[in-house]
């Protein structure tokens, strides 16, 4: 009883004043992209389309909530950051989906989904970082990291975050888990300070000299070399990308992508959202913007690859990678990476 | 809410590896974390309440204000900016390096801000003043009488405090600590961005990672078995000395005036707390919001932004208010025991981490809103969409549960100091409860009242997890935009909003001071209350 005079008041204290009525002509999209990093593609689809983009900026239980709003839910788009998330939704059954030539065309087989539950947007690769005073190599394997030499020289964010997590996973997907674990063991020897911050941190602790080498994404070094600041222009410059990859093999890879959600009320717009978002003009703005790689191949890599070189993505498969998600997380867990 | 938690509870394939490898060293963090906390808070929050209340010195006036300000601050936005300040690129250490001529981190030893002392210094100058307010609010009706007695009788000042205003203070004291300790459990950005692995923390990266909501369940449950811990220590420190003081309106003691060295450390003392919550977060979030706002202009969504935050802490404020009267109330006048247990349900919303109330919420407000989604369809032929997540009522009730523990608890507190024989009389004059609650509590518990408003005005506009799942399309508040740009790694993007939340937890700083002014800063010889019922002793035990 209180608990239903508690909805009635708080519905009729805000009104439907944010309620989005449902019209044509505009798309609702559920995103875990940060807003900034995807506003101007929403701008430029909204300017090429006259299509309104609706969107909130959804992190963790992004799922979840789909799936509870279950068949009056408003999200058209889901967009997602890291593969297994993709690979989990399509699971969760909150995806439909989507046979489109225009997005077969342009996202490369091994970067969607086989039944078109979901699309690769933008990839990104997890790189090391080195200084470039105190570091010579120029290229390096991930498995080395785990190498005495670097011993107090090695800086990571928690082992728990996504983007470590998928790299743990990519490691078990090659080496398997006990393997894995022992490499975990001789990373966590060699760190300099307990796993904390972000990748952005990491660069700067490399800068303080805290460290010499760490693990991040490439394009927080790509912000940092492009910011108005000219101390933190400054940090960029003192670091250096290694040419880094699996021994054997390539670099660790991640993707951001794009589903239908299963009952999207407008699904003609959320499909033509999607083929934007893998057009030509949106990839290229989301390389200049975000230092992120485009997922087609015949897009010029701009400013990314300026800077970074062209990608050269491992040949594991991003959905063999998710499965071995939970595994990796539970190794960090269990070697006590972050302690 | 607890049934809630009890359906994403089940599953037990994940506790094996969560009791090995997750319990053991995130119990021990959390532990330490709290215990730090504690006593941090305690230490400062009753040191400055009494400093201001029991002594005269330069600048106590303000100093008794601002002491409240650490209380607008976001806990992860002061980390953020700690790290900003000490890290080893940061203006301090770049300094120490200029000074001695270091070249490298390597040549010198500088504490580490990202460390569970960082946590614990971080987490204790932003949570203090649920202790300071409650406490000093309990300072300040102290009846008079009982402290000049022990002055005359030759108290020295730290007797006087040991033996009578701290044990008078104590249930306020349970209160404020119990906030700050679960303020500080429920903490997620902080900690993890300090690197310390909570429970909150190990819940969060269990769900995220692992897609296994269970698992979280299960550090939750554990984590819920604390907050049960802290809430029990609280009902027996407040249950075991239930004075109520005279009715009264007290007589503030005439405090002391202290001279030059003393007075000057004592404002030293309260400025010290005020400096780092505040001031030093503050400046550089006004460093950062003027450099940015100059060169790129204030972006429309900030008005947007502001105006939804302000809106949804309103209305929320307005609900709690309601509810944790009635709740308080129905606790005093019925004074059972089921009543007394189904308050202290209401208050677990409090305790709950918010991310995990807020999953738990999802599922019973999707229900609701699918229900009335299809009824109106049924009934109309249009569909309505979906009216709680879509209108941000979802965040609204969110809002509710989570913060009417604070309310309840606080409301509680300040009724349980008015003199139950009132009530007593009021019913033998054949007054009806809800006229006895209008009447009689509601006007005496006013201060407490407004602190409860405050805390939960000021917590709702704070509050990020709930709003940033629950929330509609194309609304953002203040502190999810904050987020958004921490998430990117570049929080000093969001400077201006994290500015304009300190800034609109000010406000209601400001006007709660005004409210609960305690009676002695009204002038000394106020007339007693109309139907005031002296207790001769002053202590007429419940």
């Amino acid at each position: 009883m209180k608990l239903s005079k508690s909805f009635a008041l708080a519905a009729a204290a805000l009104g439907l004043a944010g309620a989005v009525p449902a019209m044509a002509a505009e798309v609702n999209v559920y995103t875990s992209r940060e807003p900034d990093l995807i506003k101007p593609v929403f701008e430029a689809f909204t300017k090429a389309t006259g299509v309104k983009v609706n969107a909130v900026f959804l992190q963790n239980g992004l799922e979840e909530r789909v799936r509870a709003e279950g068949q009056n839910s408003p999200a058209d788009v889901i967009v997602l950051v890291d593969a297994a998330r993709l690979v989990n939704a399509a699971d969760m059954g909150i995806t439909q989906n989507v046979s489109s030539p225009t997005l077969t065309a342009n996202v490369p087989a091994q970067l969607r989904d086989p039944n078109g539950a979901w699309f690769a947007t933008t990839l990104r690769s997890r790189v090391v970082y080195a200084s470039k005073e105190r570091v010579k190599q120029d290229a390096i394997t991930y498995e080395e990291l785990a190498d005495p030499k670097w011993k107090g020289r090695v800086c990571i964010r928690s082992g728990q975050h996504p983007y470590n997590v998928s790299l743990i996973a990519a490691m078990v997907t090659r080496h398997g888990a006990e393997k894995t674990a022992e490499w975990l063991k001789g990373v966590k020897a060699n760190l300099a300070k307990k796993p904390s911050g972000g990748d952005r941190e990491v660069a700067k602790d490399i800068l303080a000299g805290v460290c010499d080498i760490g693990v991040g994404n490439t394009y927080y070094v790509g912000l940092l070399r492009n910011d108005p600041d000219a101390g933190q222009r400054a940090w960029g410059e003192a670091v250096k990308v290694l040419d880094s990859s699996f021994a054997g093999g390539g670099a660790h890879v991640n993707i951001s992508g794009a589903a239908v959600a299963k009952y999207a009320p407008h699904k003609a717009e959320a499909v033509q959202f999607i083929e934007f978002m893998t057009s030509d003009a949106a990839q290229k703005l989301v390389a200049d913007v975000n230092y992120e790689y485009p997922v087609r191949a015949s897009v010029p890599d701009g400013n990314t690859e300026k800077l970074f070189g062209p990608i050269k993505p491992d040949s594991l498969s991003l959905a063999d990678i998710a499965r071995n998600r939970k595994t990796a997380s539970e190794l960090v867990d269990r070697v006590g990476f972050d302690n | 809410m607890s049934l809630a938690l009890i359906a994403l509870g089940g599953d037990a394939s994940t506790l094996e590896h969560v009791a090995r490898n997750v319990l053991p060293d995130a119990m021990a963090q959390t532990a330490m974390l709290l215990a730090g906390v504690a006593v941090l808070v305690s230490v400062v929050g009753v040191g400055t309440a009494w400093l201001v209340t029991a002594y005269r010195f330069p600048g106590r006036g303000a100093l008794a204000m601002a002491l409240i300000l650490p209380l607008a601050m976001p806990a992860y936005i002061v980390a953020y900016v700690y790290v900003e300040i000490l890290e080893p690129l940061g203006p301090v250490q770049g300094g120490l390096r200029a000074l001695f001529g270091w070249r490298s981190r390597a040549d010198y030893w500088f504490p580490e801000i990202r460390s569970l002392p960082g946590a614990v210094l971080v987490l204790g100058f932003v949570l203090y003043p649920y202790v300071y307010m409650t406490a000093r609010a309990l300072f300040s009706v102290q009846s008079a009488n009982l402290i000049e007695v022990a002055r005359t009788l030759g108290a020295r000042p730290w007797e006087l405090f040991r033996a009578v205003a701290l044990p008078l203070a104590r249930p306020a004291l349970a209160l404020g600590l119990s906030l700050a300790l679960l303020e500080t459990l429920n903490d997620i950005g902080a900690s993890e961005y300090l690197g310390v692995r909570t429970l909150t923390v190990s819940i969060y990266t269990t769900w995220v990672n692992r897609n296994s909501l269970e698992g979280a369940a299960q550090i939750a449950c554990v984590m819920l078995a604390v907050v049960a811990v802290i809430l029990w220590l609280e009902r027996r420190a407040r249950g075991a000395r239930g004075f109520t003081a005279s009715v009264k309106r007290p007589r503030q003691a005439t405090p002391l005036a202290l001279s030059g060295g003393a007075g000057f450390a004592a404002a030293l003392a309260c400025a010290l707390p005020v400096v780092v919550g505040f001031a030093i977060p503050a400046a550089l979030l006004v460093r950062e919001a003027v450099s940015r706002t100059l060169r790129k202009g204030v972006p429309a969504e900030f008005w947007h932004a502001l105006g939804l935050t302000l809106a949804y802490a309103a209305a929320a404020t307005c609900l709690v208010l309601v509810l944790g009267a009635v709740v308080a109330a129905a606790v005093r006048m019925v004074r059972g025991r089921k009543v007394a247990a189904l308050a202290r349900v209401a208050s677990l919303g409090y305790a709950m981490p918010g991310t995990v109330l807020a999953v738990g919420l999802l599922t019973p407000l999707a229900t609701v809103d699918n229900a009335l989604a299809n009824a109106i369809r049924a009934m109309t032929g249009v569909s309505p969409g979906l009216i709680l997540t879509g209108s941000g009522a979802a965040v609204v009730v969110a809002y509710t549960v989570r913060f009417l523990g604070i309310a309840a608890g606080g409301i509680e507190s300040g009724m349980s100091r008015i003199s139950t024989h009132m009530d007593d009389a009021a019913r033998t004059l054949g007054r009806r409860p809800g006229e006895i609650l209008r009447l009689i509590h509601l006007p005496l518990a006013r201060p407490a009242l407004a602190s409860a408003a405050l805390l939960v005005f000021v917590d709702a506009m704070k509050e990020l997890p709930a709003t940033l799942l629950l929330r509609p399309l194309n609304a953002d508040t203040l502190a999810t935009a904050v987020y958004a740009q921490a998430a990117r790694g570049v929080f000093e993007d969001g400077a201006l909003a994290a500015l304009a939340i300190v800034l609109a937890g000010l406000a209601p700083v400001l006007l709660m001071l005004r409210l609960s002014a305690p009676g002695g800063q009204r002038g000394p010889a106020e007339p007693a209350e109309a139907f005031a019922l002296e207790d001769p002793s002053g202590l007429a035990p419940r």
